[in-house]
């Protein structure tokens, strides 16, 4: 049985927060999905507010503490990464922000993503597909034709009843566990020397 | 002149103008360059080897013009090698390094080396007429041209990044027919490593703001492209390393009188804690006893090594803390490293150049030849 890394980042800030709990649901169903197609997922979650102040420091040092880089390197060698955010002021969390800052910018070349959000309304939904959806792209992820937006409401009553959100969270599953299934990424190196000596050809001063 | 050491160690400087935390004062230019100059002068008079300065072009930096200020520096020491911590390559001119340096190899007797890198502040570039996005480019192609100003007489060179010469003579020439010395400073690029390699010159890491293995892992590679590109063993390859302490006799007071300094610093500062930063990088804040341990430590971490460079007076401390820091470096810690890092080292890694062994090396190599053909000549006799 073949196996695959999910790599899950929970932006939310309060603890526990729907932010955690739409990316734990996203999480399990893609579980699911690829156990259905005979495959094993091995899944990793980071919450970004155990590590906020190790990415603060890496914004003004330069470098990431052993904590923080354990987790670039769980997400540089993920098949798949889930990303859910909350929506603040029109967009993803500064936090968040920050995060995909420290993460080299060839790291997540080709990977897999499942996006999602959470907001107090529908309203919202759409920072999706206009803030978050062009940051992956710009970094050359792949991302899944469907992202998931949580309001408040999704959680209870007043919910879409027509296209609920378990439907949603089924629909962009059964897409991300595709694309983890048949990416043939291969994870590039952190280390800076290994990529520069796998191309070595000679030193050419002129 | 200065005599040949196994490790030469000494101070570097970034030149920056900062504001003391505890008193709210920004000394003026002129007492800092004065300062500066105070501290140079006392780093000899304390027993070390090396004041190596920066090059910066904007506020709150004032070494713009470093071979003036060591100049000066010279002429009022003795022994003491002046360096830089570093000297622009990608935005100075090729030409111009070549005359400055030449010519202070000449007043300074031959007390001068000069390490190489491409600055940390962008707009530079563009201040200087260059693209940011070819810093690599401009460093190999730049220093190509320097090394043979200083070794041919006439250069005929059109490149990529300035105005041809034709039949240009740099002058005056390297002192002795001796090039100054070159390290090549870089903390995080392999094809920085990879031309320090390529030439067999030195390589400097400054060492002082990431943990330990990543300078571990740049200074490994350069040992590795030094011995593929025929200049000696790994072992052999020249290496400097920076550092960063503060120390008083109780270690406690160590930290309480520099954790203003360390949290408003303008680098690291209103990050990471003293302690985590202590924890992760080679800075350390304690007894003399402890700069000795985990600096004694560092040629384990390494390999031997020629330069260990201290980073002293930055973030606003005020001139009379840095020469007593400049006091205990100088009489109880550098005498231990030195007696520490003599223990085992092996014969076949070098001394740290300086102008004299530099001068010997190349009166020998002639020799060395001749005798090379000598062997040729008596094997095909027999």
């Amino acid at each position: 049985m073949t196996t695959k890394r999910i790599a899950v980042v929970s932006a939310g800030l309060s603890q526990p927060s729907s932010t955690r709990l739409l990316a734990d649901r996203l999480a399990g169903a893609t579980v699911e999905r690829l156990a259905h197609e005979g495959i094993e997922a091995d899944v990793t979650t980071i919450e970004l507010r155990d590590i906020a102040q190790d990415v603060t420091n890496n914004l003004l040092t330069g470098f990431a503490s052993p904590k923080l880089d354990a987790v670039l390197t769980t997400i540089t060698e993920s098949d798949g990464l889930i990303a859910v955010t909350p929506i603040f002021t029109t967009s993803y969390s500064g936090l968040f922000k920050s995060f995909v800052d420290i993460v080299d910018n060839q790291a997540l070349k080709d990977l897999p993503v499942l996006m999602g959000a959470t907001g107090g309304t529908a309203r919202h939904s759409l920072a999706l597909e206009y803030a978050m959806r062009p940051l992956f792209t710009y970094l050359h992820a792949v991302v899944t034709p469907t992202s998931v937006f949580a309001a408040s409401e999704d959680w209870g009553g007043g919910a879409d009843e027509v296209r609920s959100l378990p439907d949603r969270i089924v629909r962009a599953a059964t897409e991300f566990a595709a694309l983890v299934r048949s990416s043939e990424r291969r994870a590039p190196s952190r280390d800076p020397f290994a990529a520069y000596a796998s191309g070595l050809g000679g030193f050419q001063p002129e | 002149m200065t005599g040949s050491q196994a490790v030469q160690f000494g101070i570097f400087t970034v030149s920056d103008i900062t504001q003391d935390p505890t008193t709210g004062r920004t000394p003026t230019e002129r007492e800092r360059i004065q300062a500066v100059l105070t501290i140079a002068k006392h780093s000899e008079e304390v027993g070390l080897d090396v004041f190596a300065l920066g090059e910066h072009h904007n506020p709150p930096f004032f070494s713009s013009s470093p071979t003036t200020t060591l100049a000066y520096i010279a002429a009022q020491t003795e022994r003491l090698i002046l360096s830089t911590a570093t000297t622009l390559i990608t935005t100075n001119d090729p030409v111009k390094i070549a005359e400055d340096y030449a010519m202070l190899q000449h007043v300074a007797d031959g007390r001068v080396d000069l390490t190489l890198g491409r600055g940390n502040t962008g707009p530079v570039y563009p201040w200087f007429g260059q693209d940011i996005r070819q810093g690599i480019p401009l460093a190999i192609e730049n220093y190509a041209l320097l090394h043979r100003l200083w070794r041919e007489e006439f250069v005929d060179w059109s490149g990529k990044f300035r105005t041809p010469l034709q039949g240009f003579q740099s002058t005056p020439r390297p002192l002795d027919g001796v090039p100054p010395f070159v390290w090549h400073g870089s903390i995080r690029s392999p094809e920085i490593a990879e031309q320090a390699a390529f030439y067999g010159d030195g390589f400097f890491a400054n060492n002082i703001f990431w943990p330990k293995e990543h300078y571990q892992r740049l200074i490994d590679f350069y040992r590795q492209r030094f011995e593929h590109y025929g200049h000696g063993t790994a072992a052999q390859a020249i290496v400097g390393l920076g550092g960063q302490v503060f120390m008083r006799a109780n270690s406690q007071d160590a930290v309480d009188e520099f954790r203003p300094y360390f949290d408003n610093a303008p680098v690291y500062g209103h990050g990471p804690s003293l302690e985590e930063f202590t924890a992760q990088t080679p800075l350390t804040v304690g007894s003399p006893q402890e700069v000795i341990d985990r600096y004694a430590a560092m040629r384990h971490h390494f390999g031997d090594y020629q330069r260990q460079l201290f980073l002293m007076d930055h973030a606003g401390l005020p001139l009379k803390t840095v020469l007593e820091q400049l006091d205990i470096l100088g009489s109880e810690v550098v005498p231990v490293l030195r007696r520490e890092f003599a223990k085992d080292r092996p014969a076949e890694v070098p001394d740290a150049p300086t102008h004299q062994n530099l001068l010997e090396k190349a009166q020998l190599a002639p020799q060395v030849r001749q005798a090379g053909a000598g062997l040729e000549t008596a094997a095909k006799g027999a």
